[in-house]
């Protein structure tokens, strides 16, 4: 167990600390609200000498995955991080990073997509993100992303693994607010996560290797089947890595985080720091005797569905509450991930889904209430089904 | 229940609110205490209003939105009560801190606060004149809410500020920022 001094910083800050531990051979990114701070944190330690790491510079999103899955190939450690739509520029690199089975470790400080233009927090970037073969992790705040981070490099270069991890934090909310945060001695996280050893690096010329080749219908879709159950494979592993880093670090580390669900009537299901909102209600609520869970996946891909429905069985009904929207789809993400979880279990709770929190629209505790007190009337079947927005 | 403070920080861009909201934070969590400091995002350009928050409390923060039902309202600058309702959500029984050369009964009668809110005045802008020499009233004003609300002590402030500003400024500025904590938390006038 640790016993580290508290200070604040914000999610962005905790993040770039956790990356100059690492001290990773390559970086390259280009700044994006709310993501911009990392990447400025991480250049000054490169311009004082703290990391060894080769930043480099380019002109756009694009161009910062393409670097980083060459220097990932070549056999390097490698870091980067984005936003919104600097994420949605590197979306045809995401499947080639996945593809090629390069263990890259991204940051993505979750925000809106245009239009209209709105530079805050919510998961419509992520989700464009959900089925391209990267691992992806919410953090609830600033002390998780932390924590997130470190596991994420141990995760993707696991050679059981090989994938690359999406580390992910609410934009504004948890990358710009400042919180109270707790941090691990260098050597510790040095040695948490080791030396990297790549698997086939194509800088070593004495032994020839290509990668991102080309592949024929059934070596395709052979190669495609093998992506899948390695991505689907990788939960006990970051499982594992997880229990290993909060031994160390004596914060806990669950794929999922369910809370009050041992005796909750209800359950609430929400991905990042929106979950901190719900249960902070759902505390007060208990005092009137009313009890809600809330469960907070920490793992999004693969999706641990097997630990959801363990924690959301006993509901009488269930409230998804997804930041993001499926325009033209029956229902949001998180919605689709859960209902397909419980239907497989043969579950029949009834489930209402909400869409909250688009473009940073403040995440009050009057709607969450809101999502409470139709509770009953869903337990009923008195409540219609249909994907809702909150507070519009 | 946990005790949970939240103070929300009206002003206008450029006079430190944002500094102010994390230097409280920051001297809470030199007591042990949980901490949250967030300005409200927006465009941002000099002289446009803005709010921060300050959350404190003796367990960990779960709760993540902005503070709309503060315990305390501080107000860095008296020309914003012409156009922002400082006072929406705060609670009956919460504190009014305003930068301004108008008294506690002015501001009441303009404001028409309930007499259950406590309310305090002081001349942070007069006071940082004086000893920073500059406009920037949200070091002295944090000595006023130090006197009147508690939630930071005195002597903690300071040494925070020390610690903050050791870096970056010379002695003079220093002990000018200190000396305008103090005369604040001197002056302010409770009612």
């Amino acid at each position: 167990m640790s016993d580290h001094k508290a200070f604040s910083a914000t999610g962005n800050q905790m993040i770039a600390e956790a990356i100059r531990q690492i001290d990773p051979d390559v970086m390259a990114a280009y700044p994006i609200t709310p993501q911009t701070t990392i990447v400025e944190n991480y250049a000054k330690y490169v311009a004082n000498g703290k990391v060894h790491t080769e930043f480099v510079t380019v002109e756009s999103e694009h161009s910062a995955l393409s670097a980083c899955i060459g220097a990932s190939a070549a056999g390097a450690r490698v870091a980067t991080a984005t936003a919104s739509q600097g994420l949605a520029l590197m979306w045809e690199e995401l499947h080639i990073a996945a593809g090629m089975r390069t263990p890259i470790v991204m940051a993505n400080a979750n925000r809106a997509l245009s239009a209209p233009i709105s530079i805050h927090g919510d998961h419509s970037d992520v989700m464009g993100a959900r089925d391209t073969g990267w691992i992806i992790l919410f953090a609830e705040t600033a002390q998780e992303a932390y924590d997130n981070t470190v596991i994420s490099f141990r995760i993707a270069e696991d050679k059981r693994v090989l994938l690359p991890v999406m580390t992910t934090l609410d934009g504004f909310i948890t990358s710009h607010a400042m919180e109270r945060c707790e941090m691990e001695e260098d050597q510790t996280v040095k040695d948490f996560v080791g030396e990297y050893t790549p698997l086939y690096p194509l800088l070593d010329t004495d032994n020839p290797v290509g990668h991102g080749m080309f592949a024929n219908g059934t070596s395709y879709m052979k190669y495609r089947s093998v992506l899948r159950k390695v991505n689907h494979g990788a939960l006990p592993i970051i499982e594992e890595y997880g229990k290993a880093w909060a031994e160390i670090t004596g914060r806990p580390y669950e794929l999922i985080d369910a809370w009050g669900v041992e005796d909750a009537d209800y359950v609430v299901v929400v991905l990042g720091s929106a979950a901190g909102n719900v249960r902070h209600v759902a505390r007060q609520m208990r005092e009137e005797g009313v009890k809600i869970g809330v469960v907070r996946p920490r793992v999004y891909r693969p999706f641990p569905a097997e630990q959801l429905v363990n924690a959301c069985k006993n509901a009488k009904a269930i409230a998804v509450m997804d930041r993001s929207d499926t325009v033209g789809g029956q229902y949001g993400p998180l919605a689709v991930d859960t209902m397909a979880a419980l239907y497989e279990a043969g579950l029949s709770i009834p489930v209402k889904n909400y869409v909250f929190g688009l473009g940073g629209a403040d995440v009050t505790n009057e709607l969450i209430l809101e999502v409470f007190s139709n509770f009953e009337k869903l337990e009923k079947g008195e409540l219609d089904r249909d994907l809702a927005f909150l507070g519009v | 229940m946990s005790q949970l403070i939240e103070i929300r920080w009206h002003a206008r861009a450029g006079q430190g609110a944002v500094t102010a909201a994390k230097l409280v934070a920051d001297t809470a969590l030199m007591q042990g205490a949980y901490i949250q400091a967030m300005p409200e995002y927006g465009p941002e350009r000099t002289g446009a209003p803005l709010k921060a928050y300050t959350r404190v409390c003796d367990e960990p923060i779960e709760v993540h939105n902005t503070i709309t039902n503060p315990d305390i309202v501080v107000v860095l600058d008296d020309t914003l009560l012409e156009t922002v309702d400082v006072t929406e959500g705060l609670k009956d029984d919460g504190t009014l801190i305003l930068n301004t050369e108008l008294s506690v009964e002015e501001v009441r009668d303009l404001l028409g606060v309930p007499a259950t809110t406590k309310v305090a005045v002081v001349d942070a802008s007069g006071i940082a004149m004086d000893t920073i020499k500059r406009d920037i009233p949200n070091t002295p004003i944090v000595g006023a809410l130090s006197q009147v609300t508690g939630v930071v002590p005195l002597d903690l402030v300071k040494e925070r500020l020390i610690n903050t500003f050791g870096k970056k400024f010379a002695q003079e500025v220093i002990d000018a920022n200190l000396e305008s904590v103090d005369r604040a938390y001197k002056e302010v006038s409770v009612a």
